[in-house]
């Protein structure tokens, strides 16, 4: 009881410093940081659940995020469509393609399935660069319509803060409720023993394939934002190494945890922006180096494992205390 | 496609086939002691082009010394990634070990681009450019410097695999982890020595490749892509069978790119590879599963 009005306190704290975030006098200088740092949290929290619960790696990412960039692009800008029908649209066809490649793929396992998600990421990047009749080829597209309700248009980076946050804690929040449900239960039980939950009747092909096909929609629905905020989309947003950053924000924020997302999205994203650039180009070096020393050290994310030591640093403490 | 231009094609497919072919070998030796997939073994093929380049160029060393320790530098780095990122990370799951080599190759590739810089470049020939004409198609002596290789390499290569006490404990290891450590076998010893083998494997391809196809610091992913394709139609265990394998690849790619008919236009040569890959995947997806359940 006590523990969760701790938390009811917690989640109050986070939600007055949502909302008082993008306001001039606090931090509204950061708003266009904060907007990718959503965006990229909406990504990295669907490829966390695929990575920890199907023990799955997905080095092909981006592409879904490029898909729903392109989809909401074209159809919103070339044929006038409503951009939340875009949207829409966009989400499913993204859905629809991770299903029937998941049904294909996750029939493999390990590196095969890894090496096939990355073909599949590099082989719609080329569609991205080729199809130029629709995609604009690499030179990208321009001058993408803002979203809008009603006559509301969402055409400051202020305004666009409330919504691509909206999306991403709803995102956050379905993510955690999938935990806590049923299907949460196998999923736990498919990351404790492929062949045990086998046994007791949990189709783990099928529940595969699902996760994948969220993680695909999540994604799909933040590129579709990432494209009516940035109102220009190009190929090299959605390469191999987009993917690999996505892959870092999941290392960070711990695979299997859904409110890491936030923590690796942001630390990631701060380091691009704000820390590194005045070193060139060192962004990949320092990716590199994440990727090894967390894989090596602490393999369940740096999230995971700092929140771990916290809980031990505060046990030593009461016990101390005790004596 | 006359006769003529068919030949020159089958040329090109079978020259860019042997680079596959090259970096094939590296995964092959590296899975079948490890079971470790190196998404880094397309960034042993960028080092050995870039640092020859470096070397020859920027340092002034003489040819064929820049070349040796071009090759012993890719080598050395091959090591150290086995000793620092592999070696530590003992009881990592296939996972984990896919990141830490993903890791490894953009930290590679960022390491290159910072000190080397982002321009393709290309080292001085190996014999000149003077092209031969063989049965009507033109024939650049790189071409054959790297057809060469390869099949130099593979044989070397299997010469060393049975006629060495190394070659042959590898090939121990490679077939039993635990019965070659029964006998005497130190199987950690082995993997360094597959790393190191890869790594030299792939600077010597990207030594030969790069007065031809021009290097930069991104040209590993899509070659290492390649390789694995070309290294799993043989599951990864025989490496004369990987090397077939690369030759196949480079030969569909070039005779696709020929058609030049719809989707077989050079601009979507890179996506050949890709898809062969998913059709071999499939086919043989049954198999995997079972292998990778008991390996």
């Amino acid at each position: 009881m006590l523990k969760s009005i701790k938390e009811k306190w917690i989640y109050l704290v986070i939600a007055i410093l949502l909302i008082l975030i993008p306001f001039d006098w606090f931090l509204g200088k950061y708003n266009t940081l904060m907007i990718f740092i959503g965006l990229n949290t909406m990504v990295t929290v669907g490829l966390c659940l695929l990575m920890g619960y199907t023990g799955q790696v997905s080095l092909g990412q981006a592409a879904y995020y490029g898909i729903g960039a392109y989809f909401s692009a074209i159809l919103s800008k070339t044929y006038n469509v409503d951009p939340w029908l875009a949207m829409l649209i966009a989400a499913v066809v993204t859905g629809t393609f991770a299903y029937s490649i998941g049904y294909l793929i996750f029939r493999l396992k390990g590196n095969y399935l890894a090496m096939a998600t990355l073909g599949i990421g590099i082989i719609i990047w080329i569609l991205f660069r080729q199809l130029s009749q629709f995609t604009g080829g690499p030179d990208g597209m321009s001058g993408i319509p803002y979203l809008s309700i009603g006559g509301f248009v969402f055409d400051t980076p202020f305004k666009r803060y409330y919504l691509v946050w909206f999306f991403t804690l709803a995102l956050l929040f379905i993510s955690q409720n999938i935990i806590r449900s049923r299907t949460g239960r196998a999923l736990r039980a498919i990351h404790g023993s492929e062949d045990a939950a086998e046994s007791i009747g949990i189709n783990v092909a099928q529940f595969k394939v699902k996760i994948f096909v969220l993680s695909a929609v999540f994604a799909s629905l933040a590129g579709s934002l990432f494209v009516h905020h940035l109102r220009f989309v190009s190929p090299q947003q959605f390469d191999f190494l987009a993917s690999v950053k996505l892959v870092v924000m999941a290392v960070i924020g711990g695979l299997a945890s859904i409110w890491g997302a936030i923590f690796g999205a942001a630390t990631t994203n701060i380091l691009s922006d704000e820390l590194l650039l005045n070193f060139g180009e060192l962004d990949i070096v320092v990716y590199g180096l994440i990727l090894m020393l967390v894989m090596i050290f602490m393999p369940q994310g740096l999230f995971v494992k700092l929140k771990e030591i916290i809980v031990l640093w505060r046990a030593r403490a009461a016990e101390k205390e005790k004596i | 496609m006359s006769p003529d231009q068919f030949f020159q094609y089958l040329i090109s497919g079978i020259t860019q086939g042997s680079i596959y072919a090259l970096v094939a070998l590296g995964f092959t030796i590296i899975y079948a002691v490890t079971k470790i997939i190196n998404f880094a073994q397309g960034e042993f093929v960028m080092l050995g082009g870039m640092l020859s380049f470096t070397l020859i160029n920027a340092a002034g060393i003489p040819f064929v010394p820049a070349l040796l320790l071009a090759v012993l530098s890719t080598a050395v780095i091959g090591a150290v990634l086995y000793i620092l990122a592999i070696r530590t990370a003992r009881k990592a799951s296939v996972v984990s070990l896919i990141i830490i080599t993903i890791g490894a190759s953009i930290f590679i590739r960022g390491i290159v681009r910072q000190f080397l810089g982002v321009d393709s470049v290309r080292p001085p020939f190996f014999s000149g450019d003077e092209s031969l004409v063989v049965m009507g198609a033109i024939v650049r002596p790189q071409a054959l410097w790297i057809i060469g290789t390869t099949i130099v390499v593979t044989i070397i290569l299997h010469l060393f695999l049975s006629c060495t006490m190394i070659g042959n404990a590898l090939k121990a290891s490679a077939i039993s982890k635990i019965a070659a450590a029964k006998v005497g076998i130190d199987t950690r010893t082995m993997a360094l020595c597959a790393f190191i083998l890869a790594a030299t494997i792939g600077g010597i391809s990207g030594i030969v490749m790069a007065p031809l196809a021009l290097t930069s610091y991104n040209v590993g992913v899509m070659l290492g892509l390649k390789g694995f394709v070309s290294a799993s139609i043989g599951g990864f265990k025989s490496p004369i069978v990987s090397v077939i394998g690369g030759i196949t690849i480079g030969i569909v790619e070039s005779l696709a790119v020929g058609i030049n008919w719809g989707p077989f236009t050079s601009s979507y040569k890179d996506a050949i590879a890709i898809v062969v890959l998913l059709l071999i995947l499939l086919i043989r997806s049954g198999r995997l599963a079972t292998e990778e359940r008991t390996a």
